[in-house]
């Protein structure tokens, strides 16, 4: 690729799969929990926290040589919170039934570990460019996460996706209803969601076993 | 050549391939390896994996022909009333009644054993280690402890679900914190609370017919006192106490049951001290809410009150108490391992149970969620019981007086 070139790029591949932040990390669990019932709510909380870190990346690392290294974290949490308030109050003049779904859990992206994480870890150390591409990166690795677990819990907790019934009308007993299938209402509480990522971790480390920690 | 040959045979033609594991299942499921150990020293015990499951399977095999009968008599007794004579031969003991308990419970075992062994086959050629037994007693337990019409594709997913994030996540037979057959339980009863829970579900037929002119109800001794309803079930204590009441298929008959408790406890399988304590539990625990009763702190008109006021013994011959105690209680894996931690976890089990019996909002019955409790907590009840006799050891040792050995 002529416009970035191979370390640039692995900056936006390596938070996919092999340095994820949920499935290897373990950043960032709590909303990956919460909020993943309907996959219109995680694609709606990835986007919002890919925004988040994108740009909160980007004005950490400019600022980055004028920050006091004493008082860091309250700096951090000021450019986060002002950024949540931004996508919180873009997501009620918008999409006010969606943030009345996700509630609280937007203005817990201020908490999120990932965006406190990646401030730390990189931001502070590099320039704006790469804070970027680390930012985008490290969300969409998340957001990957969400949808997957969403994609699951929604199609086999409601028999939904993006709110549309996929699999017929459970009380007209229609599509697969119609042979006695039901809803697993068990995809619908947190705890399921914990097991999907454990499956997910599951797999991608038997795929490959470089990932096992001793 | 005999049966047995046949089978060395086909192990032998296996050998080193990647289905090895699973040839080599069938021929030591039925027969003693052809070739052991000849030289060294071995302490050769009897009770083996093997033995130890086979033993819990015949205890529960008067259950299981009981449930039989049952699931037939629940259904016509729902249909055409309770006989007013009762007599074992002519109403209970019959074709008709076998005829609805084999058609309905054989295809619950034969789905939990088939998808069950079928995945620990499967986990054995995928990691190439030895099929372990640990599913034999899992799967004799599960059809057990369902509704009688539970649908086999959702019994599938559930024992699917059991056996993998259940036991063999976790390393297998023998390595699971949580007792698989209850871990299967829970799934469905959060996955399709219908199914597991109402006035349905328990007699056989009821939910299709719901809402036609034929319905019939299927509420269980507990489902009536939830609501408030003590007066309206005509069970009497005897009923209870021999089975013919309605409840999951093999849960009913505390009679039976208590027959394979002592049998376990005999062939020193199962630990009389987690039974002992879990009873002393229960009845703690339905001693307390009589108390509360009889002192008047709270009214007729509390949902709680027929819950409450249900003499505190006649908890252990209802719902599936009895057969929590005797048969899940005492997983030797999933169970405290020291002696006196066996006491509090099966204390706790006993209390809890009641205690979520009472008042679980939404389902009379807590059994099971108390046992996967304290199944979570036996470690932590064993680690200080070893901790508290390594302080009592050191303490005598360090409190003695210095005593001169010859030299």
């Amino acid at each position: 690729m002529a416009l970035l070139n191979k370390k640039d790029a692995a900056l936006l591949k390596d938070p996919l799969a092999d340095n994820n932040p949920i499935t290897i990390q373990v950043l960032g669990i709590c909303s990956a929990l919460a909020i993943t019932a309907e996959l219109k709510a995680s694609i709606v909380m990835g986007l919002s926290v890919m925004f988040v870190l994108a740009m909160g990346n980007v004005v950490i690392s400019l600022m980055r040589n004028i920050i006091p290294s004493k008082i860091r974290i309250i700096v951090q949490l000021v450019v986060v919170a002002a950024l949540v308030i931004v996508v919180d109050q873009a997501l009620k003049a918008f999409a006010y039934e969606l943030s009345k779904t996700l509630s609280v859990f937007v203005g817990l992206i201020i908490t999120n570990c990932i965006i406190m994480g990646r401030f730390e870890a990189f931001a502070l150390a590099n320039g704006p460019k790469r804070a970027f591409l680390d930012g985008i990166g490290n969300a969409a690795g998340y957001a990957l996460i969400l949808v997957i677990i969403g994609f699951f819990r929604e199609l086999l907790g409601s028999g939904t996706l993006l709110g549309f019934p996929v699999l017929g009308d459970p009380i007209a007993k229609t599509g697969l209803y119609a042979i006695g299938y039901e809803n697993n209402g068990f995809m619908l509480l947190s705890p399921m969601a914990l097991i999907i990522v454990g499956i997910i971790i599951w797999v991608q480390r038997s795929r490959n076993p470089k990932l096992i920690e001793h | 050549m005999s049966l047995k040959d046949k089978l060395h045979e086909t192990k032998l033609k296996f050998q080193g391939k990647k289905m090895a594991p699973a040839f080599n299942a069938i021929h030591t499921f039925l027969y003693t390896p052809n070739e052991t150990t000849h030289s060294g020293s071995h302490v050769r015990g009897a009770d083996d994996l093997k033995r130890t499951m086979n033993t819990v399977i015949i205890s529960l095999i008067p259950v299981m022909l009981f449930s039989f009968f049952n699931a037939g008599y629940q259904h016509f007794s729902a249909i055409n009333g309770f006989p007013a004579e009762f007599n074992m031969w002519e109403h209970f003991f019959t074709f008709d009644n076998l005829w609805v308990g084999l058609t309905t419970i054989l295809p619950l075992l034969i789905v939990s054993y088939g998808v069950g062994l079928g995945i620990e086959f499967l986990f054995a050629v995928l990691k190439g280690h030895e099929v372990e037994e640990g599913y034999l007693v899992t799967g004799i337990l599960v059809p057990l402890i369902v509704p009688v019409d539970t649908p086999l594709w959702m019994l599938a997913i559930a024992v699917a679900f059991g056996v993998v994030i259940g036991k063999e996540v976790f390393g297998g037979t023998g390595m699971n914190i949580l007792n698989p057959a209850l871990t299967i339980r829970a799934f469905l009863f959060f996955a399709y609370p219908t199914w597991m829970s109402g006035d349905k579900v328990w007699v056989h037929q009821a939910v299709e017919r719901a809402g036609t002119a034929d319905a019939i109800s299927g509420e269980t001794v507990l489902g009536y006192l939830a609501q408030n309803k003590a007066g309206e079930y005509t069970y009497s204590v005897s009923d209870m106490f021999f089975g013919f009441i309605p409840g999951s298929v093999g849960e009913t008959s505390t009679f039976l049951i208590l027959l394979g408790g002592l049998f376990l406890i005999y062939s020193k399988i199962a630990s009389w001290r987690i039974m002992v304590s879990a009873v002393i539990g229960a009845l703690v625990m339905g001693l307390i809410f009589n108390a509360v009763v009889n002192a008047g702190w709270i009214t007729e008109t509390s949902k709680f009150y027929d819950l409450m006021n249900f003499p505190f013994w006649q908890h252990l011959i209802v719902g599936g108490l009895a057969f929590g105690i005797v048969f899940m209680a005492t997983d030797p894996v999933t169970g405290a391992q020291t002696e006196l931690g066996k006491w509090y976890y099966g204390f706790f089990i006993g209390f809890i149970s009641v205690l979520i019996r009472v008042f679980n909002p939404a389902y009379p019955e807590g059994v099971f969620l108390a046992i996967l409790l304290m199944n979570v907590f036996a470690p932590t009840i064993d680690h200080y019981v070893v901790r508290a006799n390594v302080a009592r050891r050191k303490k005598r040792a360090t409190s003695l007086p210095n005593i001169q050995t010859a030299h």
